[in-house]
Formats: C-alpha cells, sequence, structure tokens
C-alpha cells in the first residue's frame, strides 16, 4: 500500500449516518468482551481484498468484518444471522423501519 | 543503533508494511512488549513481542524516487522481524 | 428497539444525515442483525451501544487542541507529554480508554506528519473519529512517498530546511502532531490558544490558524 500510485485525495468529509456509528460501537464493544480484537477486524478487512474498497464503503467493509469476526468466535451462526437478516429484512424497506 | 527489516514474504496479517521489506533505519525508541498481532489476528493465544521504532530515511526506502532524501519515515516493527544491520 | 435520539449536531457542526428514510441496504441489515444477536445472546446490551455512541461523539479534535494548549503554556506538561502522551492526556482528565499515543513536536528545524499505511489507525479516543481523507487510499500510499506534495494540496509547504518526518501508525501506537505555537498568538490565554488548534495540525496535514 505505502508507496502505490495513486490519484488525487478527495478532501470531502461526510457525517456519520447513525447505522455507521453502531457499526464503529459494535466493534467496540465485541472487542472489549473479547470476540474480537483490532488485528482480527484488520485480517478480515485484509481477506476481503482490493476489490471490496471499489465496490463496499468503509463501514460497510466494517460490519462484514465484524459479522465474520462473530461467526467465527461463536457468538452466533451463520445460519442465525441468515435468519435474523431475513427478518429484519421483513420488517420495512427503510432503515427506520428495521430498527 | 542500526537494524534491517527481514526481507520476507509470508502470507497472512502482517503488520510490517511492504515498502519497508529488507530496509534498514536506526532504532529510534524501543516501546516495549506487546501482543504479536500475527497471532492475535487468528485468535491465537499471542506471544509477545518487542515493538520498536525505526527511522529510515527516505532515500534508504526509495532510492533515486525519494521526494527529499534526508526527510524520514518512522514506524513501529516487531522485533521478530527485525536484524542487526 | 427504541430510536436512539441522536439529533443533536454532529461534532463536525453539521446535522446527523438522516437516514432513517433511505432504502435499506444489505449492509444495514447486516448492522442490525448482528447487533440484535449480540444483544440477545447477553455478549452486550442496547445501552452498552447507545453508550458507546455516545462517547466517541462526546470525543473531539477539542480535546487534543485542549492537550496542545496545555503543553504551549506549561513546558513541564509538554515534557510530560512528548514523555508518554496517553498518561499526559489522562492526566488532563481525558478518558482515553486503552489507546497507547505518541506526540510527535514540530519544530524550528521539523515537521511531523502522520498516516496509517496498512488501515486507518488514528487517535480517535482523543481526537474522535478521522476524516474520510484520512483513510483514503491516495492518503495513505502517497504520504509515505511523497509528504511534502500531499502537505502543499493540503495548503502547507515546508522549507527545504526542515525535514519531514512521516509517522506510520504501523501497530500498537497511536500519534498526535504537537504544532509550533505561531508567534503571534503569544500572551493569548490557554483557552484562547486551543481554538487555533485545528485537527488538521494535530495530524500534521495544517497548521495553527485563527479562528473563524
Amino acid at each position: 500500500m505505502g508507496g502505490d500510485p495513486a490519484g488525487d485525495i478527495n478532501h470531502e468529509q461526510h457525517d456519520f449516518a447513525l447505522w455507521e456509528k453502531r457499526v464503529d460501537a459494535l466493534m467496540v464493544l465485541a472487542s472489549s468482551v473479547g470476540l474480537m480484537n483490532t488485528d482480527s477486524l484488520r485480517r478480515v478487512l485484509e481477506d476481503m481484498g482490493k476489490e471490496s474498497y471499489e465496490t463496499m464503503s468503509y463501514y460497510e467493509r466494517w460490519i462484514a468484518s465484524v459479522s465474520q469476526n462473530m461467526v467465527e468466535a461463536g457468538a452466533f451462526s451463520t445460519a442465525e444471522l441468515a435468519d435474523k437478516m431475513a427478518q429484519v429484512k421483513a420488517r420495512g424497506t427503510t432503515y427506520g423501519d428495521a430498527t | 543503533m542500526k537494524v534491517r527489516v527481514h526481507n520476507n514474504w509470508p502470507p497472512g496479517h502482517i503488520r510490517t508494511p511492504a515498502y519497508l521489506r529488507g530496509k534498514a533505519g536506526e532504532v529510534e525508541r524501543d516501546i516495549g512488549l506487546f501482543n504479536n498481532p500475527e497471532q492475535n489476528a487468528y485468535r491465537l493465544p499471542p506471544q509477545k513481542s518487542h515493538l520498536v521504532r525505526i527511522r529510515f530515511t527516505m532515500s534508504e526506502v526509495w532510492g533515486d524516487a525519494a521526494e527529499t532524501p534526508d526527510d524520514v519515515i518512522e514506524a513501529e516493527i516487531y522485533a521478530h522481524w527485525l536484524e542487526p544491520a | 428497539m427504541p430510536h436512539d435520539n441522536h439529533d443533536t449536531l454532529s461534532t463536525s457542526g453539521h446535522p446527523y444525515r438522516k437516514d432513517d428514510d433511505t432504502a435499506l441496504s444489505y449492509w444495514q441489515v447486516m448492522e442490525i442483525a448482528v447487533r440484535e444477536l449480540l444483544i440477545e445472546k447477553g455478549h452486550i446490551t442496547a445501552v452498552q451501544v447507545h453508550d458507546q455512541i455516545n462517547t466517541m461523539d462526546a470525543r473531539s479534535p477539542a480535546h487534543g487542541a485542549k492537550v496542545v494548549a496545555h503543553a504551549w503554556c506549561n513546558p513541564e506538561f509538554k515534557l510530560a507529554l512528548l514523555a508518554d502522551a496517553a498518561q499526559a492526556s489522562r492526566d488532563m482528565g481525558f478518558d482515553i480508554g486503552p489507546m497507547h499515543l505518541i506526540a510527535v513536536e514540530n519544530t524550528a528545524s521539523v515537521h511531523n506528519v502522520v498516516v496509517c499505511t496498512l488501515c486507518s489507525c488514528y487517535p480517535r479516543n482523543l481526537l474522535g473519529l478521522p476524516p474520510d481523507w484520512y483513510k483514503s487510499r491516495a492518503y495513505r500510499s502517497r504520504t509515505v512517498i511523497e509528504p511534502r506534495k500531499v502537505l502543499s494540496e493540503f495548503g502547507v509547504d515546508i522549507a527545504p530546511d526542515v525535514q519531514v518526518r512521516v509517522h506510520d501508525s504501523t501497530a500498537d501506537m497511536r500519534y498526535i502532531v504537537l504544532p509550533t505555537q505561531p508567534a503571534r498568538t503569544r500572551g493569548l490565554l490557554e483557552n484562547e490558544l486551543a481554538q487555533w488548534v485545528t485537527r488538521d495540525s494535530m495530524i500534521g496535514v495544517g497548521l495553527p490558524q485563527a479562528p473563524n
């Protein structure tokens, strides 16, 4: 990464949406109870590959990493996650409806 | 004290940046013992390794491509990645 | 789950994006699912999530600015800050959690700038969340090879007789730049000085500036 060719730095900044702040909080809290750590967060992010930078935003990558970390830690199973995601999706079409 | 970063290229989670491998620098300070991230990343019980701040000149790191040869990069490198230079 | 009441202004002074009425994305579904599962399984509580968000929201560059201004006014504190920036910050009353922090001092002959080439490590427990550009691949890859060019794009031109030191926070340390106190601020009170210390000056891509 360091020294790789790269273009202009985009100086725009965005304010964090509530769901993004929740992702951040989940990472901190899951780490504090020993289900993951900064290194395991980073390792899963790295394993997602360079393409994930093109197709996913920062906190989209983070929730993907946290989620995989939780499955690895045995906090919940992939099947439980799938069922829960289906339930959440069925609640409505906006984040407000689904929360 | 002059040290060199191992010119090793293992797979997996490594916190030694690629651009510093094989480069030599001066020890700026020893920060103490920290968990080896190479084990922590996989939830293996981590061994402790000394974390050392190393100062590299830009000319050492980038050669002729250095923007300013005497500017420096300082990075934290785990002791098991270092050898005497 | 009750809606959190986060309708105050964010730390940048802008209102939070209202995401309640945007189309639900796959990743938002995942966030809700992961959070609810972790709560149902007893690993965390909803109150903890709420409190952690508030804790991070309360952290902002203003905290770092106070630390810098205090160092400008107190030579002893400045030495303590340069020796152990985490402890010095805690001694000022800031709860930075387990973060390890190193302060690097700008001088007449040295200008420091901080980057994390490997991910986006940032002293968030003192300064709050990092700006998007700090996390960008362009900043992370270019700052270690052409720092002066990057700095000039941020509006900071470093003289040839000043050494640029790029700190790549590769491991457990986080970094804060202690900018040089501008000569024209001599005589100002500490709380006035803190207004001059910008977030960018503590990353090293800016210099202290007169407040608006």
